[in-house]
């Protein structure tokens, strides 16, 4: 596992780094499932896949079954994913237009996608496409992916800047879609929602941080369900 | 006679685009199916109080979204910086970032264009509405959020879902990879994107094309965009640097 540095302020150890917290969002990943993985810390959950693991990734601008990117100066504008990032051509690979992608979609084919977030409240509920202060955000396919997709999970950083809570009890951010958050990702924990109860269940830890170190940070109420484990 | 819809120069296939049309652009976002040629023969040709449907929209030029790194990316920006449209619908306005800002959002902020933000789910399901008659349709994405204020909600099997209404336009600026003459057109990787369902929706389709072919040039089991659907198109002189 990658660590990074000394622990920052009144951190009681460092917390993980971007691809430590990809890492541990892509070993939830099911062999077989068909993905689609939002832009920032979901984008390099594509590097940590588990060994004997395949998936379909599909990105909203019309491709299935991509993998690894172009080296830089290589790519083909004509072959992007939704990043505006340029993946390698690869056997399998399926190409089609934006109604059929979002007939995947809004249809409910998406198994799992993994996006970033500015809050997730208690319940599930998610807002990522706008910060009100400064008035005008984009949506793209966010809300799209997370009313529809089977399974929502959140990879971010625990808190935002000076650490102000992220994990909320009620978002005050303009949502993306409520009650559809089933898993959060972070640099300090694994957050299990169970939407059904309302309850924000701690599963893991990064290394060095304790249930108390975790609540501190989050708005939301946590509580304990089964045992907590280190993030590995 | 033989049905032929070339238009001899990128200059002359906008020429008839007046002030305060609605101008659908095709691709997704980056220059992969966008249709850059038209763009710019749209901004030389100077008309104005635009109305520009987009996807992802202007966030090229400051991100370098979706640009071969060696080249200066050229995105819908353009026509807010010459001041010729005042408005977008778009389902991505603005990158993460404000340092540069982008044409759109400085627009914006001066309060020179309004932005209308669309799910793009929402926003293909839309376009493609109004290409196959059907008036308006119910999504359940946008249920909860800012997107659902004043629409009509209805419960199926106990989920809800909003009323969207379709969305035209004046014209469609798509592109394709090839043509015929007749205007059956065929794209090429992640080109498809918005292009296929914006040939449909607009009044007047306009087709940037890198090869045009006689009529049997294209493989009938294979055409993507019927020629019904297209207006006029134009090819890209050989070797055009840009994507």
């Amino acid at each position: 596992m990658t660590i990074s540095g000394k622990p920052a302020g009144n951190d009681p150890a460092p917390r993980l780094d971007r691809a430590a917290v990809a890492k541990r969002a892509a070993r939830d990943l099911v062999d077989g499932s068909t993905v689609n993985l939002g832009i920032g810390i979901p984008a390099l959950c594509a590097n940590f896949l588990p060994d004997g693991v395949e998936l379909l990734y599909h990105a909203e601008n019309g491709i299935l079954g991509f993998k690894e990117l172009s080296a830089p100066g290589e790519g083909d504008p004509n072959l992007m994913d939704a990043g505006g990032k340029f993946p390698k051509l690869v056997p399998g690979m399926a190409f089609f237009d934006s109604v059929e992608s979002f007939n995947l979609i809004r249809g409910g084919h998406i198994d799992v996608t993994v996006l970033g977030a500015l809050q997730v409240s208690r319940t599930g509920d998610l807002a990522n496409w706008i910060i009100p202060k400064r008035g005008i955000g984009s949506i793209g396919g966010a809300m799209d992916l997370a009313a529809n997709a089977k399974r929502v999970v959140i990879a971010m950083e625990h808190t935002a800047r000076g650490d102000t809570p992220k994990i909320v009890e009620e978002c005050t951010f303009p949502l993306t879609a409520p009650g559809c958050v089933d898993e959060i990702v972070t640099d300090i924990a694994v957050i299990k929602i169970d939407r059904v109860s309302g309850r924000m269940i701690l599963r893991e830890t990064a290394p060095g941080w304790s249930f108390d170190d975790v609540q501190a940070l989050t708005e939301a109420t946590l509580v304990v369900d089964g045992e907590i484990v280190e993030i590995s | 006679m033989p049905i032929n819809k070339i238009s001899n120069s990128f200059v002359d296939a906008v020429a008839d685009i007046p002030s305060g049309a609605s101008i659908m652009i095709g691709g997704f976002g980056g220059a992969g199916g966008q249709p850059t040629r038209l763009m710019m023969a749209l901004r030389d040709l100077g008309v104005g109080d635009l109305t520009i449907i987009g996807n992802v929209a202007g966030i090229s030029k400051t991100t370098g979204y979706g640009w071969p790194e060696h080249l200066d990316p050229i995105d819908h920006g353009m026509f807010f910086e010459s001041g010729q449209a005042t408005k977008i619908t778009c389902s991505f306005p603005v990158p993460g970032t404000t340092n540069p800002l982008s044409e759109i959002e400085r627009a914006w902020r001066e309060g020179r264009a309004e932005v209308d933000i669309v799910p793009q789910g929402t926003l293909i399901e839309r376009i493609r509405s109004a290409g196959a008659g059907v008036p308006a349709f119910y999504t359940p994405t946008g249920v909860g959020t800012p997107v659902a204020e004043g629409k009509e909600h209805r419960d199926f099997d106990g989920r809800t879902y909003l009323l969207e209404t379709a969305l035209s336009a004046d014209y469609a600026l798509i592109r394709a990879q090839k043509a015929d003459t007749r205007g059956n057109l065929q794209y090429t990787g992640t080109s498809r994107a918005f292009n296929p369902a914006m040939a449909t929706a607009a009044k007047v389709t306009i087709v940037e094309v890198d090869e045009i072919v006689e009529v049997g040039g294209i493989d009938p089991e294979r055409v993507e965009t019927l020629s019904t659907y297209v207006n006029r198109i134009v090819q890209r002189e050989a070797g055009d640097p840009l994507p």
